[in-house]
């Protein structure tokens, strides 16, 4: 509960920090707040505490979550302070509309009661919206922001309607009391109970962006800012994916076979889709978004195997798939910034111009294309023996095949920075970049050596 | 210990070169390479006197992900290595005198190969394994890309995703057989063949092709193989070296320790299958060996046409075809090695592969000629080089298994005559023209290559025993298994 305050204080000391011209100290507070934050977490992990009358529960699942959703966001700050520094008006303004993100974030992962849910996706949808939007002499920018939020509030309005309906038929807000009425009541639940179910599938399953409700997706990740990019990518899909994870296999776990068959065929469109679609992009920003969609196929192919036990799995999952998110984002921005562009061709002999980035980013899609020793690969190892060990034998082939669909569009931006000639100068990257590429890639063998700490925590 | 320093001895010397960025990464890497082959004498010696409680470690490492840290040599694995350990100081030496962009990133990335393909060799948990192998396709494929001739972005990528998706289809087999293993489960290898063993005729029919998927696509066997001449042809010589000469064995050894042991019923049932693509192979490859014209790309097809004999060999389930597999691993690898050098010393004096543009080398370099005709012989199997002991011994075991297949197979060995003679005639002798006539003969270094391949392929061609000794009572104990199954056979 601690990092939900310490989150919500920093945001609103950003608000007022023009005020007192601490725009200067302001990045550090804000990372040692969330370091703080995560800090006050880790010795509570463990413990199960309820509340606002049991409408908040903090558990390890909310913990664990909440932990990454805060580590990720110290090492977004770290990553994109040329976001802040190049529009200093409003460097506070966008501080605090991402640290209101992330309040909303940790009430999305932490809620115990479907009106929290709403609110946390409220929360962080809102800020989001003006963040997507945040470069505004961009038509492209404004563009994404316009779409986030029409799009944001329809799937915002299935979820609600559903919440509704589940509520008629459980006379319950409560994740536990739904969770008692379906497994007491379900030969007797009334068929719109059904409808609700799938209306706030369809509602979460807008806000993971899986197919066929991933059509903002592409849009607002490559028309949004890189670093906002960035930010939704990872931390918005961590929340997202947990909530939804929680949603499913606490409340609903009883009656799966309802939701499963549609769950499924969301799935295989996940899977199939995005990574069909990626492999024809020329630009890296949205070949990223693409495959960020697709990477919630696996996610989702873990969930529908175990419902039940595979919350320590998709947690691993994320932890990998951010961290390498990140890193290739961070190499991103580099590239935008020399080149003004972000197509495969502005990655043309990275290699030769500057050998760390490149070093980076090929780990960083190496760990995405799940090759081990990477994070990444154990993070599809989990998700395959969650599916195996239910016989799931040809979902399992089709994530193979469309890993190497993945493999295909990741190499090509490998092939580009080894091959080509460079597409400018040497590369001049500070130092602070520098650290933060070479943490991120220790990261990624680390997770990948001991995974087993991450793994129990949940 | 020993083991995991063999393993890890490698990788630690490719990070020092990595960070020290020096003029000297050559030497530093083939001083590496060296004590490499040091402690793999060491491990020959530990094993010889039967001190083998050394050269085993096993603890768990992560847990909830089934994964041991389990490292085992036997005969089996310990030819192997030998074989690794020997080859990567040759083809480290063989680079020598060349200048090339970026080279500390190169003998790096050489070494870090070295670490896998060991790795490969020693594990003993199906997953440990695993990652050895995809971790060796992560180095070749960058030294391919980075150091490769023309069009090598899009044929290096060709062979990443063919080697790929058979490893993903062998993920799916070992963590379907990880998943049988009782109580909480275990990649153990006695776990997994265990197993593997308890399966039922259908189940086990899925795991083998699963599994041979990976192996045979690695070797490659017909109809796997199309990636192969390729790139061989546009990898720099020392990735072709490791590609033909060590990472080829890869799939082989995986055959032997991880398919015939673990569905022994699947093995049988297909069997005849694996062999009759595997006898294609050979004829089909010999068969355009013949008609090439470059001398890189006849080579690739000879290794394809090789491997089709020591992959039908093993699956005779015979002692004569493991052995003979086992013999011609080595052999193989130390002919092709020499091979693609006096192909990349060629290329170096006149820049062509071409054959029909050479010529006449014998009479300027009669050194590399006569090392050329000794490599030749062991690479056609002459009575008396090292070729022999093995294709002898795998003819034989298919011969028994099926006459008429030996028969066939049997071709190899004159299709093979035909073809390497022909290349010799056109390559070494006749006269000289002007783009051979300022040929020099071998400089040191070359020397030191290509004279202890020469001893080799003699050495290992008169006195062939030691060699099959050590890996006798592994391939003897393997065999074991199959004693119960001879009435289905």
């Amino acid at each position: 509960m601690n990092a939900l305050y310490i989150v919500c204080g920093l945001g609103l000391t950003a608000l007022v920090a023009e005020l007192f011209n601490a725009r200067k100290i302001l990045s550090i507070l804000v990372i040692l707040g969330l370091a703080a934050a995560i800090g006050l977490t880790i010795p509570e992990l463990g413990t199960s505490i309820s509340y606002f009358t049991n409408m908040v529960l903090i558990d390890n699942f909310s913990m664990a979550f909440s932990i990454l959703i805060m580590a990720v966001t110290i090492l977004w700050f770290w990553m994109a302070q040329d976001y802040f520094n190049q529009d200093l008006e409003h460097y506070t303004d966008r501080a605090s509309l991402v640290l209101f993100t992330v309040a909303g974030g940790i009430l999305m992962v932490s809620f115990n009661n479907m009106a929290i849910l709403f609110l946390g996706i409220e929360v962080l949808s809102l800020s989001l919206y003006t963040l997507a939007g945040s470069k505004r002499d961009s038509l492209a920018s404004n563009e994404a922001a316009f779409k986030y939020f029409l799009m944001g509030s329809f799937a915002t309005g299935f979820l609600l309607l559903g919440i509704a309906l589940v509520y008629g038929a459980t006379r319950s807000f409560d994740v536990q009391g739904i969770a008692a009425s379906v497994v007491i009541g379900s030969a007797t639940l009334p068929a719109f109970f059904y409808v609700g179910v799938l209306l706030i599938l369809v509602g979460l399953a807008f806000k993971i962006s899986a197919v066929p409700f991933h059509f903002w997706a592409p849009d607002v990740y490559s028309g949004s800012p890189t670093s906002v990019t960035a930010f939704m990518s990872t931390v918005v899909k961590i929340a997202a994916v947990a909530a939804f994870v929680k949603v499913f296999s606490v409340c609903f776990a009883e009656i799966a076979p309802s939701w499963s068959f549609v769950l499924k065929i969301i799935m295989i469109l996940t899977l199939a889709v995005p990574n069909l679609i990626a492999a024809a992009q020329d630009n890296v920003k949205r070949m990223l978004a693409y495959s960020s969609v697709g990477h919630v196929g696996y996610i989702l192919l873990a969930f529908l195997a175990q419902p039940e036990s595979s919350a320590s799995a998709i947690f691993y999952y994320l932890c990998a798939y951010s961290v390498a998110s990140i890193t290739a984002f961070a190499v991103l921005l580099q590239v935008e910034k020399s080149n003004s562009g972000t197509d495969i061709v502005h990655f043309n002999g990275l290699f030769k111009r500057n050998p760390l980035l490149a070093v980076g980013l090929t780990i960083a899609l190496l760990s995405l294309a799940g090759i081990p020793p990477l994070a990444g690969f154990f993070a599809k190892y989990l998700v395959f023996i969650q599916a195996i060990e239910r016989g799931m034998i040809s979902l399992t082939i089709l994530a193979i095949v469309t890993s190497l669909m993945g493999a295909y569009y990741y190499f090509r931006v490998i092939i580009a920075m080894f091959l080509q000639e460079p597409a400018g100068d040497t590369l001049t990257v500070s130092a602070s970049q520098k650290i933060l590429i070479v943490i991120l890639v220790a990261a990624m063998f680390a997770l990948a050596v001991l995974p087993d700490y991450l793994l129990e925590l949940i | 210990m020993l083991t995991t320093l063999l393993i890890f001895f490698p990788l630690a010397a490719a990070l020092l070169i990595f960070v020290l960025r020096s003029k000297q990464s050559h030497v530093i890497a083939l001083s590496a390479a060296f004590i490499e082959l040091i402690l793999s004498a060491i491990a020959v010696y530990q094993f010889k006197t039967g001190d083998v409680y050394d050269l085993r470690a096993n603890f768990l490492w992560i847990e909830r992900i089934g994964l041991s840290y389990y490292v085992d040599i036997d005969g089996i694995s310990l030819l192997l290595v030998l074989l690794t350990t020997a080859l990567v100081p040759l083809i480290i030496l063989s680079s020598f005198g060349k200048s090339f962009s970026k080279p500390s990133t190169f003998y790096g990335l050489i070494l870090v190969m070295q670490m896998a393909l060991v790795g490969v060799f020693v594990a003993q948990d199906g997953l440990l394994f695993y990652l050895f192998w995809e971790v060796a396709l992560i180095p070749i494929y960058f030294i391919c890309l980075i150091w490769g001739g023309e069009n090598r972005g899009k044929i290096t990528f060709k062979f990443f995703v063919y080697t790929l998706a058979g490893s993903l289809l062998m993920l799916i087999a070992l963590i379907y057989l990880y998943l049988q293993t009782p109580g909480t489960h275990s990649f153990d290898v006695d776990a997994l063949y265990a197993a593997g063993q308890s399966l039922t005729y259908p189940e086990q029919g899925f795991i083998f092709w699963f599994l041979f998927a990976a192996f045979a696509v690695k070797m490659p066997v017909f109809p796997f193989h199309t990636w192969q001449p390729d790139t061989y042809t546009v990898a720099p010589t020392q990735g072709t070296m490791l590609l033909s000469g060590i990472m080829l064995k890869m799939g082989i050894y995986g055959v032997i320790r991880w398919l015939i042991p673990v569905v022994p019923v699947g093995v049988i049932t297909w069997g005849y299958t694996a062999i009759l693509i595997s006898v294609i192979g050979i004829i089909y490859a010999s068969c355009i060996a013949i008609v090439q014209k470059d001398f890189k790309r006849l080579i690739a097809y000879s290794s394809i046409a090789h491997v089709g004999l020591i992959a039908a060999g093993l699956f005779t389930l015979t002692a004569t075809g493991l052995q003979g597999a086992m013999i011609q691993m080595i052999s193989h690898g130390i002919v092709v090695v020499g091979m693609f050098f006096i192909i990349d010393i060629v290329f170096d004096r006149t820049k062509t592969t071409a054959l029909a543009e050479l010529g006449g080398i014998r009479n300027v370099a009669p050194q590399l000629a006569t090392v050329f005709v000794i490599t030749l012989l062991g690479s056609v199997a002459l009575p008396l080089t090292s070729g022999f002991v093995g294709e002898f011994l795998l003819i034989n075991s298919v011969f028994q298994y099926r006459p008429w297949l030996g028969a066939v197979a049997g071709l190899t060995i004159i299709l093979g005559a035909v073809y390497m003679l022909k290349t010799f005639q056109k390559s070494m002798s006749g006269e000289t023209n002007p783009l051979t006539a300022s040929f020099t003969d071998l400089k040191w270094n070359e020397k030191a290559v290509l004279y202890p391949i020469v001893v080799l392929i003699i050495l290992i061609g008169v006195y062939p025993a030691p060699i099959l000794s050590i890996s006798e009572p592994a391939v003897a104990k393997l065999l074991e298994l199959y004693s119960p199954l001879t009435a289905i056979r």
